[in-house]
């Protein structure tokens, strides 16, 4: 790697950085409260009283503004997985259906389980989500095996969702008010659930699957050129393979777990990452796609928190937004380039 | 051969148990490159694949220095063995350097990083494809040509003792195809590389090859020295020709089959001055007469496979009055004459008279190669 490639390499990550600093910066102190830098200091050196503006910062804004910055980092790394194993840069857990067979699991254990009084904590959401998940991800894997063009795997994702939708519907038919609003809050998607206890369970999962995606970043490279050359440099691309489906259906159920189901991030923020960075190597694709994903939903939820503050709106929608025309874009130029 | 470097023990190809080519023995010996052709769907790539280590095989098992293929460790063999496909290959945002670069994983550590050493490697295998100018460039900007080169110099990386080549040079224009071809038979020399490769280009092969392996029906046919094998009528054969659509001598020449038909010009060529006068007549479907050739001669064997009827006498013998007179009857009954060619002497004069006894008849037809831009 040449001097300029490797200039650019750091000046993107400094720049990745310094934006996701101040995002967390930002979210700590807009909101429908705003807040200014002496008012929590003095709060921190004097108060020993728990008044509102802690309660604000420490029991709602910061449990937040983590968890959206550790999902977020989740989704662009469980997209980045997915598109190097469908070898297309339009592949990502929301597209595919993922997303919505988590969705679709843990609305169930919401609506059946809660309604017999069954509770369970953070760490079983994660478990409902990721078997919904691996569910979709096996259709997916099945209609692959058959069909390799991406376009009709993302028309089977958008089916796969309809069909999750409907069945979460018809789900709610039977349901309690007070579940029917948690869970009409959490489907449309927003972090404004997250707690501390919540935070754990989720760092607890995120961390250990983001680390390990890391230590794949020399075979995922090899993979970069097909499996066929993979294979012949040693790769057991088998291992590989599988190693791929679960990291990314466990970062894409935990998501969907704790914020429900969030659109495109896992397409646009790889994409963007590889353009700012101009190399594709997943040592350092990965650990910049995880910066960004989590400077990506940290704007995006900031921006559904204060656009129509105090009305929130849900996350998917925002992310959309600023996620949808990038892949829309991208769709465009591999049309041009060699049709999806 | 038993300083066979690797040799196959009866190997049976194939996919999802259903065998493509059965019981295949194969022997290469180290800085010798065998060549295997046949026919589309033969089972040349299976072959390549299974003897590379990507397919599963079926039955019996390939030996690289004597270890069986199937027993070795994923890095051992990477280190061993390495292989260029036919698919084309999308890499992102990768430089040429990466691209090769990525042919030392057998070798770097944990996260993949490149040492000097590996770095210097990359470098000068780049140098040896005739790549060298092309190491910063990205790879999706290239022409086929040049992504081969880097796929090769991939490859190459590995530091292979075998080398697998999947049709190295389609999509390869001719002095692309005959660049790569030179860059193989250098390193199979100089690195003592042992080279397995399939091609379409039966010319190509005939040069190239040390040994030639023959896949038809199922099976290695023939396996032998290019002499051996394109020097009889087998390739037609091995292709499924019909016997005389294909003119054998020192080289294989494809034709694409005579116009059949009452001749309706006689063509007196010799020399190899007839041949392009054969098929500027084949191309536009009229059946002609040759004659009178030498079975020798250049413009013989494409006559035999273009003209409805050649009138030829033995090598260096000269024109009897019977097979003149022959000659002379077919061309009459032709009609047109083109003669191909001025030069008679002592041994052709009847050439010349059969020449002067169309121009009285009326049958002559300068035209026709001056128009054709024939004319020599």
């Amino acid at each position: 790697m040449n001097r300029r490639a490797r200039m650019r390499i750091c000046g993107s990550y400094g720049a990745l950085t310094a934006a996701l600093l101040f995002l967390l910066a930002a979210n700590i102190f807009c909101g429908s409260v705003k807040l200014t830098p002496g008012e929590i200091l003095s709060q921190l050196f004097e108060g020993g009283e728990r008044d509102m503006v802690w309660s604000i910062v420490w029991l709602i804004r910061l449990p937040r503004l983590l968890g959206a910055a550790l999902l977020g980092g989740a989704l662009a790394v469980s997209g980045f997985l997915l598109q190097t194993f469908f070898a297309n840069p339009i592949a990502g857990p929301f597209v595919l259906g993922i997303s919505s067979g988590a969705k679709l699991s843990v609305s169930l254990v919401m609506l059946v389980l809660w309604r017999r009084g069954i509770f369970f904590g953070s760490g079983g959401m994660i478990l409902a989500a990721f078997l919904g998940a691996m569910v979709s991800m096996g259709f997916i894997l099945l209609i692959s095996a058959r069909v390799k063009r991406m376009s009709v795997l993302v028309l089977c994702g958008v089916m796969i969702g309809y069909i999750c939708s409907a069945v979460t519907d018809f789900l709610v038919a039977f349901a309690d008010d007070a579940n029917i609003a948690n869970l009409h809050n959490w489907s449309l998607g927003s972090f404004s659930g997250m707690s501390w206890e919540g935070l754990r369970a989720a760092f607890l999962v995120v961390l250990p699957a983001l680390l390990f995606s890391f230590f794949l970043s020399k075979p995922i490279g090899a993979y970069q050129l097909g499996e066929p050359y993979a294979r012949s440099m040693g790769v057991n691309t088998g291992r590989l393979r599988a190693e791929l489906v679960i990291l990314s259906s466990i970062l894409s159920a935990c998501v969907t777990a704790f914020a429900g189901p969030v659109s495109f991030a896992g397409i646009a923020v790889p994409h963007l990452v590889k353009r700012m960075l101009k190399t594709a190597q997943p040592i350092y694709v990965l650990p910049a796609c995880a910066l960004g994903g989590a400077g990506f939903c940290l704007f995006c939820d900031l921006a559904a928190r204060t656009l129509l503050a105090p009305t929130e709106l849900s996350i998917s929608s925002v992310t959309a937004v600023f996620g949808a025309p990038v892949v829309i874009f991208m769709m465009l130029r591999q049309g041009r380039n060699e049709g999806v | 051969m038993c300083e066979a470097f690797v040799y196959t023990d009866r190997m049976t190809v194939g996919y999802h148990g259903r065998p493509v080519v059965k019981e295949a023995e194969i022997a290469i010996r180290r800085g010798e490159i065998l060549t295997l052709i046949g026919p589309n769907g033969a089972g040349k790539s299976t072959l390549l694949k299974s003897m590379a280590g990507q397919l599963t095989l079926l039955n019996g098992g390939v030996f690289l220095d004597g270890k069986s293929v199937s027993a070795m460790q994923e890095q051992e063999l990477a280190r061993r063995a390495a292989v260029v496909f036919t698919d084309r290959v999308h890499p992102e945002l990768m430089t040429c350097f990466q691209v090769a670069a990525s042919g030392r994983y057998p070798y770097t550590g944990r996260f993949g990083r490149l040492t000097k050493a590996d770095r210097r490697i990359v470098e000068e295998t780049l140098w040896t494809v005739g790549a060298g100018e092309l190491m910063e460039q990205d790879f999706m900007q290239l022409s086929d040509g040049q992504k081969q080169r880097i796929l090769l110099a991939r490859a190459l990386c590995q530091e292979p003792e075998i080398l697998l080549l999947d049709e190295p040079t389609s999509y390869l224009d001719i002095r692309h195809k005959l660049e790569i071809l030179k860059v193989l038979r250098r390193l199979a020399h100089e690195k003592k590389l042992a080279v397995v490769l399939s091609l379409h280009e039966l010319e190509l092969a005939e040069r190239i090859s040390d040994r030639v392996a023959c896949v038809r029906s199922g099976r290695i046919d023939r396996l032998g020295s290019p002499e051996e094998i394109f020097s009889s009528c087998y390739i037609g054969e091995l292709y499924g020709l019909p016997s005389k659509e294909c003119s054998h001598v020192p080289f294989v020449c494809p034709e694409l089959g005579r116009t059949e038909g009452k001749p309706e010009v006689f063509v007196m060529g010799g020399g190899g001055f007839g041949i392009p006068v054969y098929r500027r007549l084949q191309r536009e479907c009229v059946p002609f007469a040759a004659g009178i050739l030498w079975e020798n001669d250049l413009d013989y064997p494409i006559a035999r496979a273009l003209a409805v009827e050649v009138v030829a006498v033995p090598a260096f013998e000269p024109i009897s009055e019977e097979t003149f007179l022959r000659a002379k009857r077919l061309m009459s009954a032709c009609r047109r004459f083109v003669p191909c060619h001025t030069q008679f002497g002592e041994l052709n004069a009847r050439n010349r008279e059969l020449c002067e006894a169309a121009k009285q008849q009326g049958l002559l037809d300068d035209a026709f190669l001056r128009s054709a831009h024939l004319l020599h």
